[in-house]
């Protein structure tokens, strides 16, 4: 368990201790310093194991990192080909950082969920959560960040006026114009929202799950731990396979010229 | 849980990682996934380039070998005539000595004979011409008769 104090006040307490973030600041100005410092840090391992495979790539016999480095790059490859058929520089690489920087995220999931906050209270820091991808800042920055890219580029293959027409003539003509705004104008906001919302709801769940199991008598932990951390080798990757995925087929959607 | 500052530090970082991810990682990691593609694309085409290679030379080897054959028993069957030729040459030749040496032989005889004949002829007419003048010498006088006799000795010769 956590720490004596938020012992004394039982479950819940112990629950919120575990969801509540190392914060600082006051209001909109307040900066969850677990998240910035864990996901950077999984960003910083990610970046740092392709750049050394990417330094040592040769066309030759690939090592073991290069190896497994191009397995990812030929599966990412081969999910944007077979949903995106333009051409870009941007798409590839972005998926790849998507995948691997939420897989990252989530995996952090599968650590014992009091080990790295027990280690945070012995070096004096009272709350710690470990799990970017629990905290809906993560999953809306990422999520808002393709938003962004999804509009640009919109606007830079379609030009401002035929996306514009897009989202009045569309889907039912220009007699229906208030609807078609208004029905596009929800189908774009719904992506982020629900990419976001997606990975966030996922991964609270789960570690929220970890944390009940937490709270159970020691041996019935592992009977129920066990296979709830097997079940979510599943959902890390796949919620991780499945923001990739979505984020090139909106990117498509971009792209396509009507 | 509520949305706050983090989402622009967020922001930031994943711009940060994408960008750097489309600048150092993806394109050295994927070009070398292409030239390996290529070279093992290309190994390949050797590969089947060597192959095809290999059957015309086995169809050139294949090819030289019968005509070696061919020839070979060409030159068999032509030593073969030849020597059937010396041979019959030969046989011929020592017929036509052994003929040769009969018919020298025959010769031989021949002269021999005629030889023993004459002398024969020449003793015995002269046996005879002894005999009849020992029978005749009383009787014929040698100078009177001496044509007769020579007619006679001839007709013996």
């Amino acid at each position: 368990m956590a720490t004596e104090a938020h012992a004394a006040e039982g479950a819940t307490g112990y629950i919120i201790h575990h969801l509540t973030s190392l914060h600082v600041g006051e209001g909109f100005w307040t900066l969850h310093l677990d998240t910035l410092f864990f996901s950077a840090v999984l960003g910083g391992l990610f970046v740092w194991f392709f750049k050394r495979a990417a330094e040592k790539a040769t066309a030759g016999v690939p090592g073991l990192i290069q190896n497994f480095a191009e397995m990812l790059i030929e599966f990412v490859d081969t999910q944007v080909k077979d949903s995106f058929h333009g051409h870009s520089k941007l798409i590839a690489p972005l998926a790849l950082t998507i995948f691997c920087w939420i897989f990252l995220w989530n995996f952090m999931d599968l650590f014992p969920v009091d080990i790295l906050p027990l280690i945070g209270s012995a070096m004096g820091i009272e709350y710690l959560r470990v799990v970017p991808s629990t905290d809906l800042n993560a999953t809306f920055a990422m999520s808002i960040s393709v938003f962004c890219l999804i509009i640009f580029y919109s606007i830079k293959i379609k030009g401002p006026w035929g996306f514009a027409k897009e989202l009045m003539f569309q889907p039912f003509g220009p007699w229906l114009l208030p609807f078609n705004l208004l029905l596009k104008l929800v189908e774009e906001i719904a992506k982020p929202i629900s990419l976001a919302l997606r990975l966030f709801g996922n991964l609270y769940a789960g570690e929220l799950i970890f944390i009940l199991i937490a709270l159970l008598p020691w041996y019935l932990q592992p009977v129920l731990s066990f296979p709830w951390a097997i079940f979510h080798i599943l959902i890390i990757t796949l919620q991780a396979f499945i923001f990739m995925v979505l984020t090139i087929v909106y990117l498509s959607m971009a792209h396509e010229d009507h | 849980m509520s949305i706050n500052a983090t989402l622009i530090g967020q922001m930031i970082t994943f711009a940060l990682l994408v960008w750097f991810t489309m600048k150092y990682i993806w394109p050295p990691l994927f070009d070398s996934l292409e030239q390996r593609k290529k070279k093992i694309a290309d190994g390949l085409a050797a590969a089947e380039r060597g192959q095809e290679e290999m059957h015309l030379a086995e169809k050139k080897a294949k090819g030289v070998l019968k005509e070696a054959k061919e020839q070979s028993s060409d030159i068999v069957n032509l030593a073969q005539k030849r020597a059937n030729e010396i041979v019959e040459a030969s046989k011929d030749t020592a017929k036509k000595e052994g003929e040769r040496l009969i018919l020298v032989a025959k010769a031989q005889i021949e002269q021999e004979k005629q030889q023993a004949k004459e002398s024969l002829r020449k003793e015995v007419s002269a046996l005879a011409l002894q005999a009849a003048e020992q029978i005749l010498s009383a009787e014929i006088d040698k100078t009177k008769h001496q044509d007769l006799l020579n007619k006679i000795s001839n007709q013996l010769g």
